[in-house]
């Protein structure tokens, strides 16, 4: 059993078809459902269900302060290298690009903990490219023991791995996994994955199961939003936590919603860009199928925008981001970031802002006490 | 009624709504809504307690006079209740302990097997043991024979706010557990408070409700006034709701003639 035999359910469903015949009252009726099933969250994810934005931000915001409160958990990403042996077209890290490439030695990591852990976040993001060779296990471990010193939780946001590797993980103190599937179309996903282990889409697939299997607390799936079209990626994402959450019970699941910006780096021109009124389509019926999962909202985002998205649903953000290696305590960093950040605040002024909104900022959550 | 205090441990409660700190928008509510609903015990995740903070730290909001009740929220197994309980008693959190062991990311049900587990080695180490569970009878004396100082059982689903739904349950609980019985859990508006206090039940603990309210401390007032009105109706004992009407002119009346 494989999130992939939903997948397959779904290869030859008629997505446009689907939604060209969703009526105003379907839409109503999944609104309405106090359980709504993937049907009603297709219905809902549909052009014409634009039109019940409103009704839709509502009743999203109703079930997130009921479930969540007014809060919103804070953590920080640290990349500890940007060496890749794949070749994706839209990454910044891909391994074709002439940049220079960094690996943070134990000290530096200790060095980018203290930095981090001044600005009073408690919960770490850890990112690598995949190159096994030069990020191997013994140095995700030691990463993993180095940052819980530092940290109350430490997540992980590397290539995948096998389910005793995340249990090894988890025993050295990591408490949750992100992996971006980046998309659920299997020749889209053949397409911008032209080198590397990164080519096996299963693999990739099952990661967040064998994190799950591993013993991981929490996993983050997501899609990036714009290689394929994005409503049916989102409905495939949103099936996938469901799946999760069904098969794993004690796994918490959160999903992202990473999507192409103007100002994304490099030649690649993805094929559709998610505007901001489909954006918050997305969010809303993402809170609406699945009420108690996790959404997280990165620094991807503007900071206008992350703050007018404050009572949509969201519940997970980064702030004080920087997606290049080395970059808290200025280690000399190489600066090609493998994405572009659009919302620059500090955590000081992101708390602030999150406060500003009727909302507190929570910067622990947990404490792995493993 | 001359004393109608609740006993829990060693402390004694004159007021019966027990209040959390979860899901306010901020910390500074918190006080304000124990100043308003006059409730003496608050339960506070030790997770979300930062000692090191440079955030702020949710314990200097909650007054002196009021007992914390810390909680072991995160924990899904015995071992990492057990091991929370203590950290919170080292960290001057008192002896009280909330033990909430949940396996279920989804409907967030308690794990009554790892919940009495969790309870039988705190208790044999003096906490206060208040766990939260899934009303089960056979469970609840389990516990109390365990060394629990109260029974947690809830109403609903957490954060659900659908009031009493396990209500024959927790009825067969206040019958037959001689440790006080708290609803804790799914009580979503005073009106169920009061229904769970005029049934028997020794307090209510509500948090979502409250802190989720447009205005959190008219809220509290709210449900402390629901408690008191349950709690009082319960003490007069409730005269029976019945199914068949009492005639004004009884039908057997000629019996008497």
């Amino acid at each position: 059993m494989s999130f992939f035999t939903v997948v397959e359910q779904y290869q030859k469903f008629d997505f446009e078809r689907f939604f060209s015949e969703v009526t105003d009252s379907a839409i109503e009726r999944s609104l309405a459902r106090e359980k709504p099933g993937p049907m009603d969250f297709l219905t809902l994810l549909s052009p014409r269900a634009a039109a019940y934005l409103e009704p839709m931000a509502h009743k999203a915001h109703q079930l997130t302060v009921q479930y969540f409160g007014r809060t919103i958990q804070m953590f920080i990403p640290l990349y500890i290298s940007n060496h890749c042996n794949n070749r994706c077209a839209y990454c910044g890290f891909n391994h074709n690009n002439p940049i220079l490439r960094r690996k943070l030695d134990l000290d530096e990591i200790e060095r980018e903990a203290q930095a981090i852990a001044r600005t009073g976040m408690q919960h770490v993001l850890f990112l690598t490219g995949e190159a096994h060779h030069i990020t191997p296990m013994e140095y995700l471990l030691d990463a993993a023991r180095c940052l819980k010193r530092h940290f109350a939780s430490v997540s992980i946001e590397i290539y995948p791995l096998e389910v005793d590797e995340y249990r090894q993980l988890r025993e050295a103190g990591v408490d949750g996994m992100t992996m971006f599937q980046e998309t659920y179309n299997q020749e889209v996903y053949k397409r911008v994955h032209l080198g590397g282990k990164k080519m096996n889409y299963h693999w990739r697939l099952n990661a967040p199961e064998r994190a799950a299997q591993g013993g991981m607390r929490a996993v983050n799936l997501g899609a990036l939003l714009g290689l394929a079209e994005p409503r049916s990626e989102m409905f495939l994402t949103g099936l996938h936590a469901l799946y999760l959450e069904n098969n794993y019970l004690d796994t918490e699941v959160a999903i992202s919603l990473p999507r192409f910006n103007d100002a994304e780096c490099g030649d690649f021109r993805p094929d559709y860009l998610v505007d901001d009124k489909t954006f918050v389509q997305f969010l809303t019926a993402l809170r609406i199928f699945l009420p108690r999962a996790g959404l997280t909202i990165s620094t991807r985002e503007s900071a206008a925008f992350r703050d007018r998205i404050l009572p949509l649903g969201a519940t997970r953000y980064s702030a004080g981001s920087c997606t290049g290696v080395g970059g808290y305590s200025a280690i000399k960093v190489e600066q090609t970031p493998q994405f572009e950040i659009t919302d620059n605040r500090n955590v000081d002024e992101v708390a602030a802002a999150i406060v500003a909104h009727g909302y507190q900022p929570v910067f622990k959550d947990w404490d792995c006490i493993e | 009624m001359t004393d109608d205090a609740l006993r829990i441990g060693t402390m004694r409660f004159t007021n019966r709504l027990f209040t959390g700190t979860g899901k306010f928008a901020a910390n500074a509510q918190i006080p304000k809504m124990l100043a308003a609903s006059g409730s003496q015990m608050i339960t506070v995740a030790l997770r979300r307690i930062d000692t090191t903070a440079q955030s702020e730290n949710i314990l200097d909001y909650i007054p002196k006079e009021v007992t914390l009740l810390p909680n072991t929220s995160g924990a899904r197994t015995a071992e990492q209740a057990v091991r929370i309980a203590r950290i919170a008693r080292e960290a001057g959190c008192g002896d009280f302990i909330k033990i909430e062991v949940i396996t279920d990311m989804k409907y967030l049900m308690p794990d009554n097997w790892e919940t009495l587990k969790a309870t039988e080695i705190l208790a044999k180490e003096g906490f206060v043991v208040l766990p939260y569970v899934l009303p089960d009878l056979p469970l609840a004396k389990r516990l109390e024979n365990a060394g629990a100082a109260a029974v947690m059982p809830l109403g609903a689903p957490i954060g659900t706010n659908r009031g009493l739904e396990t209500k024959p349950l927790i009825e067969l609980l206040i019958e037959n557990c001689t440790v006080p019985v708290v609803v804790d859990a799914g009580i979503g508006r005073p009106s169920q408070a009061a229904a769970a206090m005029e049934m028997g039940a020794d307090a209510v603990l509500v948090n979502t409700a409250i802190a989720t309210a447009a205005d959190p401390e008219a809220m509290g007032r709210a449900f402390d006034l629901a408690v008191k009105a349950g709690r009082t109706a319960y003490l007069a004992e409730l005269a029976e709701a019945s199914g068949i009407a009492r005639a004004s002119s009884p039908l057997t009346g000629f019996l008497d003639d």
